[in-house]
């Protein structure tokens, strides 16, 4: 008997007693990520606080900075970049718009080593969504945002947010996400809270983060 | 009795971290008289129920999402097969593979082997709680593989040569002032003249581990989350060393109870608000990476999800224990028991301390493995407040005492009592008699034994002058 089979029969056994049978309740929910059927089937209570809220942007600061986010707003990304930078090199990913590089100092990724990724002083990108109540944003690797090692060696995270991705709670963003991507969920810089359960930033991810909130010109 | 194959069985004894050295009350001893111990313990579970209050009065909705988070769990335990076979599909599809390990000692060697398979000599990990159920990092060093810790808390302990005895804060148990000396003596190349400052102690983790974290090639971690309907993993993290080791290394190993299956993608949002908040109390921590098998050109190119059950099915057929399953690991419980902020991790014995432990270890290893735990509780409630899945830690704990076995002298005295509060005229003597009680010394410190081992840690009532028959006759 294999492994796999000697855990299953298991579970079956522990779970044959006559008023544990498996849930048949119907499927009421729609699909819940983007290209998925409905599998799961689930008679869930949810009545928590869902659908699509009122986004506010000055909530969305107010949490960032509370966690040790710096935040910028301004429509000329590149001047605002070149401003938090100053004379170090940034890396950015190859989808990333030209039009917001700072020109000089700036090193895209066509396959970077981990080694020349690490001696840069910064690096540049945009994000796929961000929670207002909880000052999270969220990289999906797309090719704006880059692979996940270009946004964790560098010391310096500048990612730039469009209005529209920003979203009220974490349940909009969840379903906005698409879970075949990799997904990498930010709130503040790193941070740890292992010392007398305060929490200390500055680890092992970027120790800086920067957000531009990009403003309409 | 025969037992077929498929019977639901515990965790085996000689491996792993389950199972104490003493029972509770001989530990809990030596833990209370630890005053340095004691003083660190309050200071950090007051921080962190003053953190975590705070972030869960900003949610209006909190107790319907403890609501969706246990029917999420029920539900999850009632279809698990499925779930789990769901999951493996899904991992494969995209180009994971997924491996079963009945018990501890196949998980163990499962990524052993796997190890051995890429011909690495060290891993880096992520803090797990699963690995450290399983004993892994004994067995990786028994087969000549290093084994680096790059949780803070968990390089606090490895570093320290100590025992974890805290499921978020391993360290728990150690101030800053301590850190910085076990630093001091057991870090490579650390900076002499370093402080005690937080900030400077976690730099100085920074540089020691970054090195590791560039030229090591496999990663060992555990899961959060495990999602049937996509097969994607979440790790919820603080530090960025998770996103190092499920980022940079060739290949990702992630041990995963079978128990952390999330039937669909869309049930994160439920999970993803309740731990943050509950247990660091952040309205979200710093970093959480979610995977899908194997992405081309980022990320490790190999990985591998070994299911774990070591124990998880025998608490899966107790009908009434079965919802301890149901723990997300956020240590909410721990932080408000009374009982875990005076005797700290370690007395419990098992990597799964406090309230959540004391239900689960017994389970996982047979009541009788761990038969003072269910007793290591004022079953006051409060972790069944604090808990954001509304396990109902007491009732499991007054389950799990009936299962324990008894002294003999107990079931002697309980029969003995039963007789004679069932005859009337024998209950008035014995009732006089009770005055004697008196003999016994004050608040019954004089008992013979074994009764003073009830009295040890209770008073007994001193008898009344008259007794209420006594009283209504003469009246």
């Amino acid at each position: 008997m294999s492994s796999r089979d000697l855990v299953l029969g298991r579970i079956r056994e522990a779970l044959s007693a006559p008023d544990t049978q498996p849930s048949s309740v119907p499927d009421t929910r729609a699909s819940s990520a983007p290209g998925l059927s409905r599998s799961a089937a689930v008679d869930i209570p949810r009545d928590y606080r869902r659908g699509p809220a009122p986004v506010d942007l000055d909530l969305l600061v107010e949490r960032l900075v509370d966690y040790k986010a710096v935040v910028h707003r301004g429509s000329d990304i590149s001047v605002i970049a070149r401003e938090i930078i100053g004379d170090g090199t940034l890396v950015v990913p190859p989808g990333l718009p030209p039009e917001w590089m700072p020109a000089e100092q700036t090193r895209v990724d066509h396959g970077l080593s981990a080694a020349e990724i690490a001696a840069a002083d910064g690096v540049l990108t945009a994000a796929a969504v961000a929670i207002a109540e909880t000052g999270t944003i969220v990289l999906d690797a797309s090719p704006d945002q880059g692979r996940r090692i270009l946004s964790l060696l560098p010391d310096l995270h500048i990612c730039v947010l469009r209005p529209e991705q920003v979203v009220a709670s974490v349940p909009e963003a969840v379903a906005r996400l698409d879970p075949a991507r990799p997904l990498t969920w930010i709130s503040g810089p790193s941070a740890t809270s292992d010392i007398e359960l305060n929490r200390v930033e500055g680890v092992h991810g970027p120790r800086n983060l920067h957000v531009i909130l990009q403003e309409a010109a | 009795m025969s037992t077929f194959l498929g019977m639901p069985a515990h965790a085996p004894r000689g491996v792993g971290n389950l199972r104490g050295d003493e029972p509770f009350p001989a530990a809990a001893r030596t833990a209370l008289a630890n005053q340095q111990l004691r003083r660190n313990l309050q200071h950090a579970t007051t921080t962190i129920r003053g953190k975590s209050g705070r972030v869960i009065a900003e949610v209006p909705d909190w107790q319907e999402l403890r609501s969706a988070g246990s029917a999420l769990k029920t539900y999850t335990m009632a279809n698990l097969p499925r779930l789990l076979e769901q999951l493996e599909e899904k991992v494969t599809a995209a180009g994971g593979v997924v491996h079963w390990a009945a018990d501890a000692e196949e998980a163990n060697r499962i990524v052993t082997g796997l190890i051995r398979e890429t011909g690495e000599q060290r891993v880096i990990k992520i803090k797990s709680m699963a690995t450290q159920e399983i004993g892994l990092n004994e067995a990786l060093e028994a087969a000549g593989i290093e084994p680096v810790e790059t949780d803070l808390a968990e390089l606090i302990v490895q570093l320290g040569h100590d025992k974890p005895s805290h499921i978020l804060v391993p360290a728990i148990h150690r101030n800053r002032a301590e850190i910085r000396e076990i630093f001091l003596r057991e870090m490579p190349g650390v900076d002499p003249d370093l402080t005690d400052n937080p900030p400077e102690l976690a730099a100085a983790a920074r540089r020691y581990l970054r090195e590791t974290f560039l030229s090591t090639k496999v990663a060992v971690s555990g899961a959060n989350f495990g999602i049937a309907e996509t097969g994607t993993l979440a790790v919820v993290e603080s530090e960025g060393n998770g996103r190092m080791c499920l980022t940079l290394p060739d290949t990702l190993i992630t041990v995963m109870g079978i128990e952390k299956v999330v039937p669909a993608w869309q049930d994160l949002e439920v999970f993803l608000q309740l731990l943050p908040r509950a247990s660091t109390g952040e309205r979200m921590n710093p970093y959480t990476s979610m995977w899908t098998g194997v992405t081309p050109g980022d990320g490790p190119q190999n990985f591998h999800l070994v299911l774990l059950d070591n124990g998880r099915t025998a608490v899966l057929a107790d009908e009434v224990g079965r919802s301890a399953l149901h723990c997300i690991r956020c240590s909410a419980c721990l932080n408000v028991c009374p009982v875990y902020e005076r005797t700290g991790g370690h007395a419990y014995g098992s990597v799964y301390p406090g309230p959540i432990g004391a239900v689960l270890s017994p389970q996982l290893t047979g009541v009788e493995d761990n038969a003072s735990l269910p007793y290591a509780s004022s079953l006051c409630g409060a972790c069944f407040d604090a808990c954001p899945v509304k396990i109902d830690i007491p009732s499991i704990l007054v389950h799990l005492r009936n299962q324990a076995p008894h002294p003999r002298t107990e079931k002697a005295a309980m029969a003995a009592a039963a007789y004679t509060m069932d005859r009337p005229r024998l209950y008035q003597r014995a009732q006089r008699a009770f005055k004697l009680a008196k003999l016994v010394g004050r608040r019954g410190k004089g008992l013979p034994p074994p009764l003073n081992g009830w009295a040890a840690s209770r008073d007994l009532p001193a008898p009344p002058e008259e007794s209420f028959r006594d009283w209504w006759r003469g009246r």
